[in-house]
Formats: C-alpha cells, structure tokens, sequence
C-alpha cells in the first residue's frame, strides 16, 4: 500500500470500519537488516541450525519487526497529521520467511478525550492461512476538518 | 503444574527500577530502523522533509527509541530489558511474548533518551511448549530536556 496522500480526518472516521491493510513478507536478508537495525541480535531469526536447535522449524520472523509493521501500518493511514498515541501487539504465532503477513486494523472505538480526537483500533498480522500471528490494539489522535 | 520457579529474590526485583543506560536517536540508526521495515514516508529518511513537516529533526519510527550505547558490561545481544536477563531462570529457552508502545512527544534524531526499566509482575503458566514463566516487563524513556517520550510494555517467555 502506499503511502496515504489524503490526510485522514476524525469525522471521517467511523466505528468498525477497516483500515488500508499493508502487505509484507520477509526475505532472509529483511530479518538480517532488522536485526541489525534492532540490535537484537538472536540467532534464531538468522541461523537456521541454531533455531531448530531450539525445537522450532527454521528461522523465524522476529516479533519486534512484525510489531514495527504495525506502527506503518497505523503512521502510514494517519500521516501526515496524525499522531501514534499507543500501539502493540502479543507474539502469538510464528511467522516464516518468504510467507505472506498482511497487517491490518479495525476501528473500535472513536471519543473525544482532553481535547483530542482519538481512536481505538485492534490491529493484527495475518499469515496467509488466515490465522491471526500478532493481535493487538492502537490508539491514534486524528485531527479534526 | 511444577512447583513455582519465582523464587524470594525474583519477587523483590518487581518494582525496582534498573538504569539501562543512554541510547542516542541518530539519522543513521533512524535510517536504517525505517529501511528494516520498509518505511516509505520521507520523515523517516530525509531531513529536510521531517523539518517541513514541523518535526525538530528526523523522525523515529514507530518501534524506534534509539541505539543502545554498547559497552563491555552489556549482557545478550538481545532487546529484552536488563531486569529481565539478570534473573537466574532454570528454562533454557526464551521468547519475545509482546510489546506495547505509549509515546508522549516525537522522537527525533539528536535526541538522548534515557531508559529505566522494572519487572512489573511474574506469571507461571502450563503451555503447549511447557511449563513457562512470564515477566511483564516496563521501560520508561526520558529525554535529555527531562521530558517522558514513551514507555515500552512488554512480556518475556522463559520455558
């Protein structure tokens, strides 16, 4: 998805409607930039014999990068105005290289508060099954037209 | 359910707030942060373009809160929070279980940010991989000017 050119606004925004999903997936060479990027340098996300040492099935995409997703996911349909209040996600589900993670979000919630316009989202990543990897929430402040 | 593995000094740790040390927010690191992700808005790379768009300097991206100043004394290569690999934990293997983050004011390149992190609770739980202990975890991230800029809330799984 690219960049959102139209600025997002509050009243535009309604209950239960979903947001630009953003589609990813990770060559080897994107954990190893992530890691480095990161600095968290676990090897179970790069070296294939180290991670099925530890029992699972070969490297794996590391949850802070999945969780950053995330935060494009949200910058990107809230820019260029908008503010990222909170975001995050629990690790729930492996995800491997060269598969499909689409990040995607729904509104929950929309509320004036202190003077900002907010709004809740749950946000996730999807693997291409379906299945939910990395559920979570957000909350932006959008302005207002 | 084995006996609990949270032992007397495990529990005097929740609460008690860890200096982690200084982390420069940098263009570069901001850079390459953006590039990892696959970042595409320009506040990101060019600093002319976050300076035009009322930031003070080049922006952070979500997820970003400056590179750890690494010393001979650091720990793992790893992200967890100090508190969190300081404990002595009989499981082997360790997971990243989730991350929240709350941010206060951008964070922009040239900013010093400050991190203080504390265990804020235990949980032993019974999975599918085995017995497993949770420790919530709580980083609060204070710029050089004193500012709050964001805290991190986190989990890590030993099993």
């Amino acid at each position: 998805m690219p960049l959102n050119s139209e600025q997002v606004y509050y009243e535009d925004v309604h209950e239960g409607e979903e947001i630009p999903a953003l589609r990813k997936a990770c060559i080897s060479q994107q954990l190893v930039m992530w890691a480095g990027a990161s600095g968290d340098f676990y090897q179970i996300h790069y070296d294939p014999d180290f991670a099925r040492g530890t029992g699972l099935d070969g490297i794996i995409v590391q949850g802070g990068l999945k969780n950053a997703f995330l935060g494009q996911l949200l910058h990107d349909w809230i820019a260029p105005a908008g503010f990222l209040r909170r975001f995050g996600c629990q690790y729930r589900g492996m995800d491997y290289p060269n598969q499909e993670i689409l990040c995607r979000g729904v509104v929950t919630k929309k509320y004036e508060e202190a003077g900002q316009a907010l709004i809740d989202l749950e946000i996730w990543t999807q693997n291409a099954a379906g299945k939910k990897t990395t559920p979570g929430t957000a909350t932006v402040i959008l302005p207002r037209r | 359910m084995p006996d609990s593995i949270v032992t007397a000094e495990m529990q005097a740790m929740i609460g008690r707030e860890v200096d982690e040390g200084v982390a420069e927010v940098t263009t570069t690191s901001c850079r390459l942060f953006a590039r990892a992700v696959g970042h595409t808005d320009p506040i990101f790379f060019d600093v002319e373009a976050a300076l035009a768009r009322g930031y003070r300097g080049l922006v952070a991206p979500p997820g970003y809160l400056g590179t750890p100043v690494n010393d001979r004394r650091q720990g793992p290569l790893v992200t967890i929070p100090r508190p969190v690999t300081d404990m002595r934990i009989p499981y082997k293997r360790i997971l990243d279980g989730g991350t929240s983050y709350e941010y206060f004011e951008p964070v922009v390149a040239g900013d010093v940010v400050t991190s203080r992190s504390k265990i804020t609770r235990f949980e032993e739980r019974l999975g599918s991989i085995g017995p497993m202990l949770i420790t919530y975890h709580e980083t609060a991230y204070t710029r050089q000017d004193g500012t709050l800029v964001a805290k991190m809330y986190g989990n890590v799984i030993h099993y």
